[in-house]
């Protein structure tokens, strides 16, 4: 097993309130994520999970209170898969708008190669399946040299087998010093240990 | 450890997105082809409401070109952020390591490229069609490739603004058309000059002034529009 998180970290809150329609989603949310940390952020339908991630990556500004440190350049999936149905999904990745870094293109084959896409690389992006469309943007995570992964149900329209490889990506992401905040239902079942942020129960310990 | 996290350069980053939204408006070449059919259609039309003579028509031509070039550049700034924003691709590009400005830059330039710049290369075919003199066409095409990357900047703003909207398409117009006018202004008038034989470079001086001012501020505009838009 590897070492536990340590090190500086790549993202820190403090005092994070937020209320949505009148309604207190979580306050006074303060944690650090360092490298090494698999944090799965937990919680019922509405509990503000997505709108945590959104404050997390700095899409969202406004609207809440507290403080957000981003110490790294961070990787931000969210609900929309941003594949472009006119681009092939080679150039969906090679010209990616994230602008994370520039890929080769034999990275980008091994990436696509990886998420099950093989010989879909130079097929227009709308004869694929939403369940392709979603791999096509998980390629980025075979892709990025961002530390920090901020993934929003990142299982959604996924197969089985297509889960469990996320499960060994993430878990060799964090191994190799990055770190992962993720929204999903399903309990992770990868051998590291997971920090659960319970947005119903309060804070982790 | 992770390897060492280093972004493209802005310059390579812009030219990709560049790049990029080429390719998409080169795989819906109707959407390219729209704003030309537009302009040929109108032009076609004037000759039957305001009647065949063709001095009268020359009397009219420099207004007329420059009118129908501002209306279909208001047809497609709508288009520019939407279906980015529909299916996520903009949030990505808010989060980008890059500043925002150049990749706003590159989106409106890439804009600029497919509807401004072909309207004002094709723009003397439709001016033989009215009778415009043709010394004046030199005028014309000069102050259209000036003038229509003010308005695609301008409109930029309003596509911003109104990206987030169901139905932004008349909010738009609302919101930039008044922009617009002093383009039109100064756009017409280099045309009638030129008609009159006397010298257009005052104005087309001054549409390079304001295609100055525009780039320098309508992007910081526009990214804010975006970032409001996306956060809402």
């Amino acid at each position: 097993m590897s070492s536990g998180p340590s090190g500086e970290p790549l993202l820190a809150v403090h005092d994070l309130c937020l209320e949505r329609g009148g309604r207190e989603l979580f306050r006074d949310l303060s944690f650090e994520v360092r490298p090494g940390h698999l944090v799965q952020v937990d919680g019922p339908n509405g509990a503000g999970k997505t709108s945590l991630l959104r404050i997390l990556a700095g899409l969202s500004r406004y609207g809440f209170e507290g403080r957000v440190e981003r110490h790294s350049l961070l990787l931000y999936l969210g609900h929309q898969s941003a594949v472009k149905a006119l681009l092939t999904p080679r150039e969906n990745l090679a010209w990616h708008v994230a602008g994370e870094s520039a890929y080769g293109d034999t990275e980008i084959e091994d990436a696509l190669n990886k998420v099950g896409l093989y010989g879909y690389e130079d097929v227009p992006s709308h004869a694929l399946s939403a369940g392709q469309h979603r791999r096509v943007n998980l390629a980025r995570l075979y892709l990025s040299r961002s530390a920090l992964w901020l993934l929003d149900e990142p299982f959604t329209a996924i197969d089985k087998g297509g889960v469990a490889e996320l499960e060994k990506l993430l878990v060799e992401h964090v191994q190799r010093g990055g770190a992962v905040v993720m929204t999903s239902h399903q309990p992770l079942r990868v051998a590291y240990q997971v920090t659960m942020l319970s947005l119903t129960d309060g804070l982790p310990a | 450890m992770s390897a060492p996290a280093e972004a493209p350069a802005t310059g390579a980053f812009c030219l990709a997105l560049l790049r990029r939204q080429l390719t998409l408006a080169a795989r819906r070449p109707i959407e390219i082809g729209n704003p030309l059919l537009f302009f040929a259609m109108v032009v076609a039309l004037f000759p039957l409401g305001l009647g065949p003579a063709p001095d009268k028509l020359a009397g009219f031509a420099p207004g007329i070109l420059w009118i129908i070039a501002l209306l279909s550049n208001l047809l497609t700034s709508e288009t520019v952020f939407r279906s980015d924003f529909e299916d996520g691709s903009l949030e990505q590009l808010l989060l980008a390591p890059q500043p925002l400005f150049m990749s706003v830059l590159a989106y409106i330039g890439a804009h600029w490229l497919t509807t401004g710049l072909l309207l004002a290369l094709v723009s003397p075919v439709f001016a033989l069609m009215i009778n415009l003199p043709g010394q004046a066409i030199g005028a014309l095409v000069a102050s259209l490739l000036l003038g229509t990357a003010v308005l695609s900047l301008v409109g930029g703003i309003g596509a911003a603004l109104t990206v987030g909207l169901k139905r932004g398409g008349m909010l738009i117009s609302l919101l930039i058309l008044p922009f617009y006018m002093p383009v039109l202004i100064f756009g017409s008038a280099a045309v009638q000059n030129a008609v009159l034989g006397t010298p257009a470079v005052p104005y087309l001086a001054i549409l390079g002034a304001m295609l100055c001012l525009a780039i320098a501020l309508a992007p910081l505009a526009i990214a804010a529009g975006l970032r409001i838009s996306v956060d809402a």
